[in-house]
């Protein structure tokens, strides 16, 4: 049986019949606590004896070197910085998360093409294109989709060093200042993912709650997947 | 008709004009663009040359992917459609705004064949580069096999890893491999020739004799394209 599917067309010259791990994804917005959480889930899986692997946005060999100098200059167009983050995104799914499943491993990722989709939407794309673009992913075991409002990410951003360029839509920009932007362009974000959240099945969690009950709620939900799949951990006799 | 959501839904509305050639390396696409180009610009009309896989942004990365041998054939239409898009968004279209002749040394086409033959769906391709400007026409340089190798041999000597589609094992020999790998392109360029109704170029003439047709096919669409001389 095959475990995975891709959305859409599939990944050229590769069958994921043989790929037998679990991928889970981390999505929500900037600043909601997501790298903290995928930290988190993989200590407990970990203990728990599964192999975990993580990836993120912009971490392949071939294109984040790219991405992070076009971030630089102030030419490069929303179309083109669409695909930059498409290429990087099937440089991981082929280098990284592929080879991961092919191994049984649990693969995290923090954040998957929903973002990417969710930030080409608001910087202008049309969404038929953009979901048609990314329609080589595979669909994912479980997005676990951590939501919060506005006002408390901006709270969340105060507290962690002030508002990031990108972050905050400057790009675009979005109001007059990096306040104003920033309010403006992650509630338009946020309203994006909300509509990616129903059209494909997300897991929406409430992220206003402490660290621990969120951590909790992932672990609980994360676990249901693995064990509905049927399929026992390696034992791991080492506990740390 | 072309379906929506597919390469050729966006329309024109430009001042300028997009000439682009199209075929496989030595072919003599480019050496005859380069005598168009000399023409223009001496009957005053704006030219901008813009050549396939040349943003000085998107480029260092293909260059590494290729040396590194790290592209599939996902990421490398992908990086490829990340280039044209730099360039679609800073040189094409803001100079067909303003009125120039845009010549483009390959274009969607080189895609669609390529991406194709590596096993890239071919309906998932033709809507990656929904964004790009239909062009006033485009040139097909229709040039057998051994010609073309042969002029490559005696330009530069050795054949490229990927323009011989050693990534995707069909022969270990790379000549052998590069033979067997662009002659599925240029089938595709034949079915790409229909499809788009490209300007069937016979690249096996002098030189000279290609060019004057060149001229010739496109001087009808020079009409209201302004010159420079035309300014008082």
């Amino acid at each position: 049986m095959t475990r995975f599917e891709s959305y859409g067309m599939g990944i050229p010259r590769s069958d994921p019949a043989d790929l037998t791990g679990w991928l889970v994804v981390i999505e929500g917005p900037d600043g909601v606590g997501r790298t903290t959480h995928v930290d988190l889930l993989r200590k407990h899986l970990e203990r728990l004896g599964y192999a975990v692997a993580e990836t993120g946005l912009n971490r392949s060999d071939l294109a984040s070197r790219g991405i992070r100098r076009a971030k630089l200059g102030n030419t490069f167009g929303s179309n083109a910085f669409n695909l930059f983050y498409a290429t990087d995104f099937a440089d991981r799914l082929e280098h990284q998360i592929i080879p991961a499943l092919r191994s049984g491993f649990v693969m995290l990722t923090d954040r998957y093409v929903y973002s990417l989709i969710a930030r080409a939407i608001v910087r202008g794309a049309d969404p038929d294109w953009i979901k048609q673009v990314y329609s080589f992913s595979l669909k994912p075991d479980a997005v676990l989709y951590l939501r919060l409002e506005v006002p408390e990410l901006a709270q969340r951003a105060l507290a962690t060093g002030g508002f990031d360029y990108w972050e905050s839509g400057m790009d675009l920009p979005m109001g007059e200042d990096i306040y104003d932007s920033f309010m403006n362009y992650q509630s338009r974000v946020i309203e994006e993912l909300d509509k990616l959240a129903r059209e494909y099945g997300f897991q929406t969690i409430d992220a206003s709650r402490d660290i621990d009950s969120n951590a909790e709620d992932l672990a609980r939900r994360v676990e249901a997947v693995l064990a509905a799949s049927g399929r026992d951990p390696v034992a791991n006799p080492f506990e740390r | 008709m072309k379906p929506q959501g597919t390469y050729g839904s966006n329309g024109q509305g430009y001042r300028g004009r997009l000439f682009v050639v199209e075929g496989i390396d030595g072919s003599g696409k480019s050496t005859q663009l380069t005598l168009l180009a000399n023409w223009l610009r001496s009957e005053g009309y704006p030219v901008v040359f813009s050549e396939w896989n040349s943003s000085p942004i998107v480029k260092t990365t293909t260059k590494r992917g290729k040396r590194k041998k790290l592209l599939t054939p996902l990421s490398f239409s992908l990086i490829h459609a990340t280039d044209f898009a730099d360039r679609v968004e800073r040189e094409i279209i803001p100079s067909l705004k303003a009125g120039a002749i845009v010549l483009a040394d390959r274009y969607v086409y080189t895609a669609f064949a390529r991406d194709v033959v590596r096993g890239v769906d071919p309906r998932w391709v033709r809507s990656l580069y929904r964004f790009a400007v239909v062009p006033t026409t485009a040139f097909y340089f229709r040039v057998p096999l051994d010609i073309a190798l042969k002029r490559i041999l005696s330009w530069r000597g050795i054949l490229k890893w990927y323009e011989a589609g050693m990534d995707i094992g069909l022969h270990d020999d790379i000549q052998e491999s590069y033979m067997m790998f662009q002659a599925h392109i240029l089938a595709e360029y034949e079915k790409l020739a229909q499809e788009y109704d490209l300007h069937v170029m016979e690249a096996t003439l002098p030189i000279e004799a290609q060019q004057k047709l060149l001229r010739r096919a496109i001087t009808p669409h020079l009409l209201n394209v302004p010159r420079k001389c035309d300014h008082d």
